[in-house]
């Protein structure tokens, strides 16, 4: 399948070379809209772009087939450049149905182009999607390249030799719709059909042919066919050398989760109850018990944080993870590991709320319900983590963080991160830091409560030690001798101690780095998914001549030492957020700094073009 | 017996003699005095000693109530919790490091009304934890409200017209959850209890034990219209496994069975023997659960085991897993972990 197969025209077709492309696919969820996107992507990784993607897909498993509710997406953008995002908009919408194209269509610049399955936009579809005429017909995309290819078609003639169901060659489509692609973005079709091997070569050899066959015609199609004028080019990024994958933030975590246990010695208990966005964790460590990994379903969250806190009192690694609703339900749990000083990470996958809200969708509205949703004193480590890829190394974090402090540390990813990925550059096992975990052993003058002068902690004494018989619980204890007490000054103290020990994290937190100019007097703070978006649009800002810097926050609590001086050093500071501004309370409530938010709820990334615009009008009023 | 457990502790070579008082611990006890409570403490730490189990590998765990105070007065390692989620933590414990003895103290608050989700799952999954269930039918801790096994009418403060709620049966529930051990006992029984709470411990697998335990308080007397020692012969049924169900002071009374509705006979009476009675059978889910049923005053309160059958316990299925995996795939090497998937080189 190369390009010296082509006919005479094809050859003179021109090859334009572009820096960066954004491919957004729709349809159906039942239609492979997210395993087509899947396969675009590896395909891409392993040419070496720079790629970002985002899956979006609705909260019904199968919403009414054809209707705006069911709609699904998946989009990537892939460079030859350094990206940071999934692309504001589409270059190329692929519209499996009238609705795909509807919901999609406001987000399309003009002359992007459209590839329409004619084949589903027949009356029946159209009504589903509400359109009153056809609009491949009625002028609605007179500003667009349409491409309308019978896909549906197309593939049942492809397949007319393989022995299936209609039904099940029907199903292939989204494989022609990739071979299309594959040719436009000058793409190898080797990558997609191995794993046609890999994923149906045991169930059924058909699958295999049937789907390749898809794909292969697809590709000529796009060959063949006079519609397309050009052929594309994105040449490969220049990577750092070394080994990379694609990782999306999901298995980023289950991965770091699996790494600090395995250098730590200790076994690895995931407690977790299944929930939208974060249910990818569980299922990822369960497939890992090689490691030794214990993954615990449980009953409800409660019990997934309570036997996560039994395992470290046992001497496991205790992590739990959830979304925001899930993390409203252990809260009582998490203020027994504060009160037990237990070591202990909750992993909260962030989403749409209050409630249920948008399971689906990305939000940043847990940070003040992490940092503070739970009764009374109740101090903990707070990380944020900024793309897939950093997911890693910040589960890592929050592992070596909660087992020296003896703490509970949350970890807070979002639907974005979760399900969008990154190339990883997979770092050597040799040279990742050594995670220490001691147990106390010595029953000589052993006090369950006492400190270590360095970190505040407590000793870690497992159940099995001799010698060490003691009893902990959610009662206030006295401090060294952790009897239960209810003295008035004790428990002062007590509250102190909790917050000082979380307080103490600071000397193992790096100095806040900033990117761009130092002496910039309008400075953007953020945390979490929100990175990507900002950096870019700094870049961007900058380049058109505005001094703006960025400082991106992996600590929330506590805060780097010196990010008191960086708010202080500029003229403005703006904080950019996927909520109505939590990190912008805690600064000015922290700093009593005079900072602006930048902020929007609608269940969805920043894009880059409406940060760049804020930053400029905050740059005109300075 | 390996040198250290799965978690580096390292492990005596011989189990020292205990006595009940190396269980005991400084704290002085804070229960009512006259609280039935006492009797619990005293049977467990009568049947510890006994064990032949290092002191250090017990560990106590409780949620919130009077019961739940339990931990601070046994001298093994203890984990005074919060409401209803004792089996929960006890669950991560036992998984953690399943050489540990992992005993549960729980009322029928904690148990059945706030954690009554953590003690269904728990039982069902046959992790091998000791569950005591402190049943005084009321709250105490809380000054006296009605409990789940309140019975229905019952003047309480929270119900100052009487309970309009049907109680729970916590023998039936434990059952109905596949508990592979399930027991009753009575707190004013000592040496039954001492009995029963030796047998539980030796079960390998999720245990359940109820205890009627007196609340002098708040729910004074709550047992005694069959467990005073004038009616108890004639208001209680021992269940023992393989053996009619005979009961009454002469021994004359018994169960029968007519059809699938259990009957009180009198052995002797037209025609009546012991082979025409209900043969105990703790390997029989229906008959336990028919006996679970046994209330008075129509029936005798049956007490003992009333069930218990052998099964995988849920930390031997996950080691067994886990001993597969590494069969399989081989122990964990975080580099193939890392290129699991796509990978591309860039030089």
């Amino acid at each position: 399948m190369s390009s010296e197969s082509a006919t005479t025209s094809q050859k003179s077709r021109k090859k334009e070379v572009l820096e960066s492309v954004v491919i957004r696919f729709a349809g159906d969820s039942g239609d492979g809209v997210q395993i087509t996107g899947q396969q675009f992507t590896t395909t891409t990784a392993t040419l070496g772009n720079d790629l970002s993607t985002f899956p979006d897909y609705p909260a019904e498993i199968r919403a009414p087939a054809g209707t705006l509710a069911g709609v699904s997406g998946y989009q990537i953008q892939f460079s030859s450049g350094d990206i940071h995002t999934p692309g504001d908009r589409p270059d190329v919408l692929v519209a499996f149905n009238p609705a795909a194209l509807m919901a999609n269509l406001k987000e399309l610049p003009s002359n992007s182009i459209i590839i329409a399955n004619t084949d589903s936009f027949e009356a029946l579809d159209l009504k589903k999607a509400n359109c009153k005429s056809n609009p491949l017909e009625d002028g609605t995309l007179g500003a667009y390249q349409v491409y309308k290819v019978p896909i549906t078609t197309l593939t049942l003639k492809a397949l007319e030799s393989v022995e299936l169901p209609h039904k099940d060659k029907e199903r292939c489509k989204n494989f022609f719709a990739l071979g299309i692609l594959y040719y436009l973005y000058s793409r190898p079709l080797e990558t997609t059909l191995s794993w046609f091997q890999e994923k149906f070569g045991k169930k059924d050899p058909k699958l295999v042919e049937a789907n390749s066959l898809a794909l292969k015609a697809g590709y000529s199609y796009g060959e063949a066919c006079e519609l397309f004028h050009s052929q594309y080019v994105v040449p490969p990024a220049k990577y750092a050398p070394g080994t990379y994958r694609n990782i999306s933030g999901n298995e980023a975590i289950a991965l770091g989760l699996v790494t600090a246990c395995k250098l730590a010695g200790r076994p690895l208990f995931y407690g977790s109850y299944p929930i939208t966005p974060a249910s990818d964790v569980l299922h990822e460590l369960a497939r890992h018990k090689n490691f030794g990994v214990i993954t615990f379903q449980a009953e409800d969250e409660i019990a997934a944080v309570t036997a996560a806190i039994g395992a470290s009192y046992a001497g496991a690694v205790g992590v739990t993870g959830t979304s925001g609703p899930g993390l409203a339900l252990k809260s009582e749990g998490i203020n027994l590991a504060v009160m037990t000083e237990t070591p202990l990470v909750i992993v909260d996958v962030q989403r749409g709320g209050p409630s249920t809200g948008l399971p689906t969708k990305t939000e940043q509205a847990d940070l003040l319900q992490a940092v503070f949703g739970r009764n009374s004193e109740s101090p903990i480590c707070v990380l944020a983590a900024a793309t897939p890829a950093d997911c890693f190394a910040t589960a890592m974090e929050s592992v070596r963080l909660a087992t020296k402090y003896m703490c509970p540390v949350m970890l807070l990813s979002d639907g974005y991160l979760a399900n969008g990925a990154e190339p990883w550059l997979i770092p050597k096992a040799e040279d990742l830091p050594k995670i220490e975990v001691k147990f106390h052993t010595d029953p000589k003058n052993f006090a369950p409560y006492a400190r270590d002068e360095v970190t505040l902690a407590r000793p870690w004494a497992i159940p099995g030690t001799p010698g060490l018989e003691h009893r902990v619980g959610g009662l206030e204890k006295s401090h060294i001798h952790g009897n239960v007490s209810h003295d008035p000054e004790n428990h002062d103290f007590m509250c102190r101690m909790r917050a000082a020990k979380i307080q103490r994290i600071v000397q193992d937190v790096p100095a806040q780095s900033v990117e761009g100019p130092e002496d910039a007097p309008l400075l953007l703070v953020s945390w979490g998914s929100t990175y990507g978006s900002i950096r870019a649009a700094r870049e961007a800002a900058y380049h058109r001549g505005i001094k703006v810097a960025h400082a991106h926050l992996r600590y929330i609590n506590p805060f780097p030492a010196n990010l008191g001086a960086i708010l202080r050093r500029a003229k403005r500071v703006v904080v950019p957020e996927l909520n109505l501004g939590q990190l912008l309370f805690l600064l000015r409530a922290k700093f009593l700094v005079d900072a602006r938010g930048i902020n929007k709820v609608q269940g969805r990334p920043f894009k880059v073009t409406e940060l760049v615009s804020t930053i400029e009008q905050e740059a005109k009023t300075l | 017996m390996s040198p250290s457990t799965p978690l580096g502790a390292p492990m005596p070579q011989t189990t020292p003699k205990y006595t009940k008082k190396d269980f005991q611990t400084e704290q002085e006890v804070r229960w009512c005095p006259g609280c039935g409570d006492y009797s619990i403490l005293n049977a467990v730490q009568q049947v510890f000693p006994q064990l032949g189990i290092p002191r250090e590998k017990f560990v106590v765990v409780s949620g919130i109530g009077c019961s739940s105070r339990f931990p601070y007065y046994v001298n093994t390692f203890g984990f005074h919790s919060i409401h209803g989620r004792a089996p929960a933590i006890a669950s991560g414990v036992k998984l953690a490091n399943p050489e540990l003895s992992v005993w549960i103290a729980t009322g029928d608050g904690d148990g059945l009304s706030i954690g009554g989700n953590h003690l269904l799952h728990t039982l069902r999954r046959n992790t091998d934890v000791k569950i005591l269930l402190f049943n005084n039918r009321i709250y105490g801790l809380t000054k006296g409200q009605y409990s789940p096994t309140s019975e229905m009418g019952k003047i309480n403060k929270s119900a100052p017209f009487g309970t309009v709620e049907q109680p729970v049966n916590p023998i039936s529930v434990a059952l109905a959850a596949e508990a592979t051990w399930v027991g009753r006992s009575v707190g004013v029984y000592p040496k039954h209890l001492i009995d029963t709470v030796k047998r539980m411990a030796l079960h390998k697998g999720s245990a359940f034990l109820e205890i009627y335990q007196n609340c002098n308080v708040f729910n004074n007397g709550a047992f005694d219209s069959f467990t005073d020692k004038e009616v108890r012969d004639d208001a209680n049924v021992v269940l023992e496994h393989g053996k009619p169900l005979v009961f009454g002071k002469n021994r004359d009374k018994g169960i029968r069975a007519s059809g699938l509705k259990p009957e009180v006979v009198t052995l002797g009476q037209n025609g009546v023997t012991e082979k025409d009675l209900l043969v105990h059978d703790e390997t029989s889910q229906s008959l336990s659960f028919l006996l679970s049923r046994l209330e008075p005053p129509e029936f005798p309160v049956p007490i003992g085991v009333f069930r218990a059958v052998s099964m995988p316990t849920l930390e031997q299925r996950v080691a067994d897993q886990i001993q597969a995996a590494r069969k399989k795939l081989g122990e964990g090497d975080l580099e193939k972990l890392f290129r699991s998937g796509d990978v591309w080189t860039v030089k």
